[in-house]
């Protein structure tokens, strides 16, 4: 829905502090609920966030689209700019940061040596041939650039499927030889979060946070991903699933099926074979890929763009899994 | 510790990473007597998708090119689907065109938006200073300059929250800015420095709303997922509560538009008056776009060439013209190449090197080097006296004692990027209109049948990409991809040098570019950001043919 006129969303903004108490506790309660503590966890949540010092971020950037950065720009509970502001110091983020160069160098070392740590979140692919000179950052290879901040993060979240599984970069014949922050890090013993999904609903990403600011480390499944997010399938809360079960099909796009409303299955999806929140949570608070009539590629999963594809037939038909 | 970006080699400054981009980018300039003498501008990424998309089923191939970017998603994709109904001869339905030109614009308005308060606004703005601001006075400013009334307490609000963010001692993302501390390249007054921190927030709410606008047909933004081969899929967005919600977001849009931007670049150009003496590049290259969706004729952008700055005189744009040179980039061979033939041997020499420094190709058209972007759209547009450019840059210049010349510089870049901003948005009220016409005749057909031949086809999709002109080529042998090119704004605009030595738009436009201090050389990235750089798209670029790369052990 259409949300507050101008002036609505500016008071919002002006800080947490400043907004009514009830509206805020009300966020803690969603969020609480959210990242799976139950709404008895506001004042939990409350404190976290309203923390005097805000825990130090370092954003990197690879082998990637920056679609995650822009996904995370569009994150609504709490804005981007109440992120930035209230929840975390964004101490290095080069797609938003003002300093450049040497400037930007300088506010990352600064950052490194925080006292009370950091949070590492990785964006992107890590090249890996030709010693990783595919992707440099300020003449350091990003693989020499991960490892060094991520190897001393108190936690390490890899933002997107690139970061988790090497993404788009890493499909056949990956000619980067791109892998993500688990593959690729595994030797300098990092062990990342993964916030899988191409790009990951932003709500995943900050929920993940507050979690690592409330209660610690989140319950993760075989793949990293955090079980409260990834924890079901697309199909299982799908609207269309109940044509699913009916053997209700849309058979072509131009098809009444397909004006009905009817599974996709058939012309694609992979929601079966998909973990992530999509039909609970959309994208943009007003819909995602399966409501806008497109079937599901299965972007969460490791690998997605080979075992899932082709993407407009069904995986039965697809003669590589 | 590796090298870092700090001012090196004798007299050479290298600014790496330059930040505020998309994707990853090293500059470096000689510097003589405090201006930019010689100037390399380096992509520092590759990844390879043309060669991934090899093989694969064409109509999976706007979902791969559209991560080339997660900024320009929804237009790699329609530029993919665009180069494929070429090839295949077919259209979409004329409501999957009106949906299209709805996503595409939303995406232009978005993208410039983002670009010119956050990527682009902390070169011109000093947020620190905004905190000795007097309030009041910059309310009574706002109702000078705009149709929004006088409001002194929103500004109230954001300066106590900007004062609250830096009392707590972590600057965050304003971590040594160039304004800290104070800066005599920065000139606006405390009062003006809180108007444009005020839209920096502001207007991240505004973007949020407009890519909540994609997402209403796209599916989701960033990454849309309706738009295939022969229309669009999204049924569920086919009713009147739909866009009436993408009509409320675009009369908030709207507003912000006027009453924000407008009146900001006004205030920047008569701030800035030297930001329109440098930065000037000579040839200009557009494609055309927004297509009537009736007729798909008669394009709401329009195509064409500008040589050396003559905006009395326009040429007819041929695509024909393009080539791709490598000689100066990380790859194999110096042999320019037409998009159909294109072909890419990574060849990566050293970091240092000044010959082959870049991951991107350098595109020419007739051999010359073509900025492209809403500066050549505009100067096009305005050589080719079409009436809205015309008269909004027209008003412009009399308000600000800005000439026409002065398109060509840095500040006239985002002159140009305001101005179509503007009438773009101003244009979208009448493709919102169409759509909920022919929602309400019931109008559903959104998709188009289609067959993939046996025999080899290839096509060609253009699109006017926020920042500059975008052009798919495809391929098609046995239903599958043959071969696949992009060639994208990025590469115009910030490609190195070509076979014969000439300088890429970019490289060109940082000559002659005042730098007085090296260590704060926001003159430089003024420069740079006004082309809006989004370097993951320019390095989409590899084609490992003649074997697979080694693999090397990192450490």
């Amino acid at each position: 829905m259409p949300n507050g006129n101008r002036f609505d969303s500016l008071k919002m903004m002006a800080g947490r502090k400043k907004l009514d108490r009830r509206d805020f506790m009300k966020f803690c309660t969603v969020m609480g609920t959210f990242i799976g503590l139950g709404p008895a966890a506001a004042p939990q949540v409350a404190e976290a966030l309203l923390n005097k010092k805000r825990p130090s971020v370092v954003y990197l950037h690879g082998a990637e689209c920056t679609g995650c950065t822009e996904a995370l720009l569009r994150a609504y509970e709490p804005y981007f700019d109440e992120i930035i502001m209230s929840t975390i110091s964004l101490d290095y983020c080069e797609t938003v940061m003002a300093a450049a160069g040497h400037a930007s160098h300088a506010a990352l070392e600064k950052a490194l040596r925080n006292p009370d740590g950091y949070i590492c979140v990785i964006e992107g692919g890590i090249p890996t041939y030709h010693g990783g000179e595919y992707c440099k950052v300020g003449g350091e290879t990003f693989f020499q650039l991960c490892a060094r901040v991520a190897s001393k993060a108190i936690a390490t979240i890899a933002m997107g499927s690139c970061a988790s599984f090497g993404g788009v970069q890493a499909a056949s014949p990956n000619p980067s030889g791109s892998k993500g922050v688990n593959a690729a890090l595994e030797s300098v013993g990092v062990e990342a979060i993964n916030i899988a999904g191409c790009p990951p609903n932003p709500m995943n990403f900050v929920g993940t946070v507050v979690h690592l600011l409330t209660k610690g480390m989140p319950k993760l499944d075989s793949w990293n991903r955090p079980k409260m997010f990834f924890g079901d399938t697309v199909h299982a809360h799908c609207p269309r699933q109940e044509h699913f079960n009916k053997g209700e099909f849309a058979l072509s796009f131009d098809s009444p099926e397909a004006k009905k409303g009817w599974c996709l299955y058939k012309l694609g999806c992979k929601g079966p074979y998909t973990y992530n929140n999509c039909p609970t949570e959309m994208f943009n608070q007003v819909n995602w890929p399966v409501k806008a009539g497109a079937p599901c590629i299965g972007c969460s999963e490791p690998n997605f763009w080979d075992d899932y594809s082709p993407f407009f037939h069904p995986i039965e038909d697809n003669p590589k899994s | 510790m590796s090298q870092k970006s700090a001012v090196v080699a004798g007299k050479n400054l290298i600014i790496d990473p330059v930040t505020r981009i998309e994707g990853h980018l090293k500059i470096e300039v000689e510097i003589d007597n405090g201006r930019v003498k010689d100037a390399w501008v380096g992509a520092q990424l590759f990844r390879g998708i043309e060669k991934i998309l090899k093989g694969r089923p064409p109509e999976d191939a706007p979902l791969f090119t559209q991560r080339t970017c997660g900024v320009c998603t929804n237009t790699h994709a329609l530029t993919s689907i665009r180069a494929i109904e070429d090839a295949l001869d077919i259209k979409a339905p004329p409501m999957a065109e009106v949906i299209r030109n709805l996503i595409l614009s939303a995406l232009v308005v978005h993208d410039h938006l983002v670009h010119f308060y956050h990527l682009h606004g902390l070169d011109w703005i000093d947020m620190a200073s905004a905190i000795s601001a007097n309030p009041a006075k910059a309310g009574k400013l706002v109702a000078q300059t705009s149709n929004r009334s006088e409001d002194p307490s929103e500004l109230y609000l954001i300066q106590k929250r900007l004062k609250d963010f830096v009392k707590t001692g972590q600057l965050g993302f304003l971590e040594n800015a160039y304004f800290l501390g104070g800066n005599p390249a920065y000139h606006l007054t405390p009062e003006e420095n809180l108007i444009l921190s005020a839209h920096y927030f502001e207007g991240l709410r505004v973007q949020l709303e407009l890519a909540r606008a994609m997402a209403l047909f796209a599916g989701k933004n960033p990454h849309a997922q309706s738009m295939v081969v022969g229309g669009v899929t999204c049924y569920d967005s086919l009713r009147p509560e739909i866009i009436e919600h993408f009509r409320h977001i675009w009369k908030i849009t709207m507003e912000f538009v006027e009453n924000a931007m407008m009146p900001d670049i006004t205030m920047l150009t008569m701030k800035y008056p030297e930001a329109l003496k440098y930065g000037s590049t000579s040839n200009f290259m557009a494609f055309s776009d927004f297509y009537d969706p009736e007729t798909g004729k008669d394009p709401y952008f329009k195509s064409g060439i500008i040589w050396g700055n003559n905006l009395h005189k326009h040429d007819k744009m041929d695509l024909d013209n393009i080539a791709e040179h490598v000689a100066r980039s990380w790859y194999e061979g110096d042999k320019a190449r037409k998009p159909y033939e294109g072909e890419t041997d990574p060849q990566y020499t050293s970091y240092e090197d000044k010959d082959k420094y870049s991951w991107a190709k350098a595109p020419r058209y007739k051999d010359e080097p073509m900025e492209t972007g809403p500066l050549a759209r505009r100067a096009i547009a305005y050589a080719k006296k079409e009436s809205e450019t015309t008269k909004l840059l027209d008003d412009f210049f009399k308000k600000t004692g800005m000439k026409s010349e002065q398109l060509f510089s840095t500040m006239g870049r985002t002159v140009c990027r305001v101005v179509e901003t503007t009438m773009l948005t101003r244009r979208m009220e009448g493709w919102i209109n169409t759509c909920a016409d022919r929602i309400k005749a019931g109008d559903d057909k959104i998709y188009q049948k289609w067959t993939m031949p046996d025999r080899e086809i290839k096509g060609v999709g253009t699109c006017c990409v926020t920042r500059g002109a975008l052009s798919h080529w495809i391929k098609i042998k046995d239903g599958k991809i043959d071969n696949f090119q992009l060639v994208v704004p990025s590469t115009w605009n910030l490609g190195p040098r070509c076979a014969n030595g000439k300088l890429s738009p970019a490289e060109q436009s940082l000559m002659g570019c005042p730098c007085p201090d090296p260590d704060r050389p926001v003159e430089i990235l003024r420069t740079i950001h006004s082309f809006d750089p989004c370097i993951a798209c320019a390095v989409h670029l590899i084609d490992g043919r003649g074997g697979e790369p080694k693999k090397f052990k990192v450490l």
